[in-house]
């Protein structure tokens, strides 16, 4: 089973680039998807009744939802496996900003509109910096010029992400993203973890880490010079 | 270096194929794209910038020199031969003109910062109110910001392609903008509902129902038409900055101009 991890903030255009992937892929190959949000969702019922694919959602409600993710990723996993899914979709909210719900297997997508503002990739962390890939959306909106610039911001976040343009509506050059999720390894469910740090409940001293230097930890951190406030969160 | 670009049919809106086998530009040549709206202009010029290869919703593709393109090129803005002007006036993008430009000639792989400032004066040359570089991109009015994406795509973009989407309709001087990219060697497509842009041009696509109908070549009696019409054009404009300006159309000043 192939797995995709799609993420980013609110009417990015997360549904409208799964709808075309449901699409391309649909016919030759059987798609799970789970979606998981905080309050409301609608996007099971929207796929399941366009496309007739296998579809779950879950509220995080009260929970961190990256924190729901973990809790739920295991289960959903084997629920698709067990449905013979050939691939997997995530779609996670658009949440905190401080997480990724990008996993060590399958692809991590992050979504951004064109129009969501020049700073957005450096405030979106880790959403954006351990993605594998990033579709830009809504670029019948904008100039060229202003999309070139977009993309110089998030390639300083991330130099090797792979950049995909699209008009997400219409499925605009989606081309290589395609390719890119044929390309795609199959998962071993028994070996995902989540690729970035979780959040700080306690530092890594606390539960037992025992490399010496701040470099080896994370949470509550200190150099030999300098202040501790800087380093307490060092990014991804 | 780019020598042409070929356009392979595609779908016009229902379904069907387009008929033609496929349509070859040039360097050096310049072309419009003609047709009411929604007969699919915008949509075959998108389909050129982004060097669509199937994957577009006129499964059209484009070939350079006579090729696919590779991802690099398609891909990488700093590879990219093509700009864009769109028919959008307007920016989100919350920096100064300065530093938006900057960004650009970064992407764009410019390292040599002169051409930031050379793109402000190109701009204020299409535009009648001043661009300064201070002024944040989100605050233009629709004709500075064509104007500044104009300089921009030429500068900048420095593309042997250039795409311009209705460059009439947003209050620039668009003879000065024609003059300067007329007489180079690059590909310059226009999409057009100006009578004298579509007859400046050698070659006029035209466009129904989402297909190329047919594609002409400028005529002698055209190259007369275009001369008249400018001749007209220039009258327009001048009476046009006059109004703009406050100014009353007087008899003295109808008997200079226009006798």
């Amino acid at each position: 089973m192939k797995l995709l991890v799609i993420a980013g903030p609110p009417s990015a255009g997360k549904t409208s680039l799964t709808k075309q992937i449901v699409r391309r892929f649909k016919d030759e190959m059987t798609i799970a998807f789970l979606k998981i949000d905080v309050v409301k969702a609608y996007e099971d019922i929207e796929l399941g009744r366009e496309f007739k694919i296998l579809t779950k959602k879950i509220y995080s409600g009260d929970l961190c939802p990256d924190h729901a993710g973990v809790m739920v990723l295991g289960d959903a996993v084997e629920w698709a496996e067990s449905k013979h899914a050939d691939l997997f979709v995530v779609e996670s909210a658009g949440l905190c900003l401080r997480c990724s719900p990008y996993l060590n297997q399958g692809l991590g997508i992050i979504v951004l509109s064109s129009i969501s503002g020049i700073h957005a990739p450096e405030k979106m962390g880790a959403m954006v910096s351990l993605a594998d890939i990033a579709v830009v959306t809504k670029i019948d909106l904008v100039s060229q010029a202003e999309r070139e610039v977009l993309i110089q911001k998030i390639k300083d976040v991330h130099p090797n992400l792979i950049l995909i343009e699209t008009n997400a509506l219409q499925g605009t050059s989606l081309h290589r993203l395609y390719e890119l999720i044929k390309q795609s390894e199959e998962i071993d469910s028994d070996k995902l973890y989540l690729k970035g740090n979780p959040p700080i409940g306690t530092c890594t001293i606390c539960v037992g880490k025992k490399e010496i230097g701040w470099k080896h930890h994370f949470g509550v951190i200190k150099k030999l010079d300098g202040q501790i406030a800087e380093y307490l969160y060092r990014g991804e | 270096m780019i020598n042409t670009i070929t356009i392979l049919p595609g779908l016009d809106k229902a379904g069907g194929k387009e008929n033609y086998r496929h349509l070859t530009l040039t360097a050096g040549e310049t072309v419009s794209i003609v047709g009411p709206t929604g007969s699919g202009k915008t949509a075959l010029i998108s389909d050129i910038e982004l060097l669509a290869q199937g994957d577009s919703s006129t499964r059209r593709r484009i070939l350079i020199n006579g090729k696919i393109p590779s991802d690099e090129i398609r891909y990488n803005p700093a590879m990219k031969p093509i700009a864009m002007i769109t028919q959008n006036t307007k920016c989100f993008t919350d920096l100064s003109t300065m530093e938006f430009l900057k960004i650009h000639a970064r992407a764009r792989k410019i390292i040599d910062e002169k051409v930031i400032i050379e793109t402000i004066d190109l701009a204020n040359k299409f535009t009648g109110e001043k661009i300064d570089r201070e002024t944040r991109v989100t605050v233009l009015s629709g004709g500075q910001t064509r104007s500044l994406l104009i300089a921009d795509a030429i500068l900048i973009g420095a593309a042997p392609i250039i795409l311009l989407d209705e460059i009439e309709n947003a209050g620039i001087f668009k003879q000065e903008v024609i003059d300067i990219i007329k007489n180079t060697s690059k590909i310059i497509i226009f999409v057009t509902h100006d009578p004298v842009i579509a007859l400046l041009s050698k070659k006029r696509i035209i466009m129904e129902n989402g297909a190329v109908k047919k594609v002409l070549s400028q005529n002698e009696f055209e190259t007369k038409a275009a001369a008249n019409l400018l001749e007209l054009d220039k009258q327009v404009g001048f009476i046009r900055e006059k109004l703009r300006a406050g100014d009353e159309i007087t008899k003295d000043l109808i008997k200079v101009n226009f006798a």
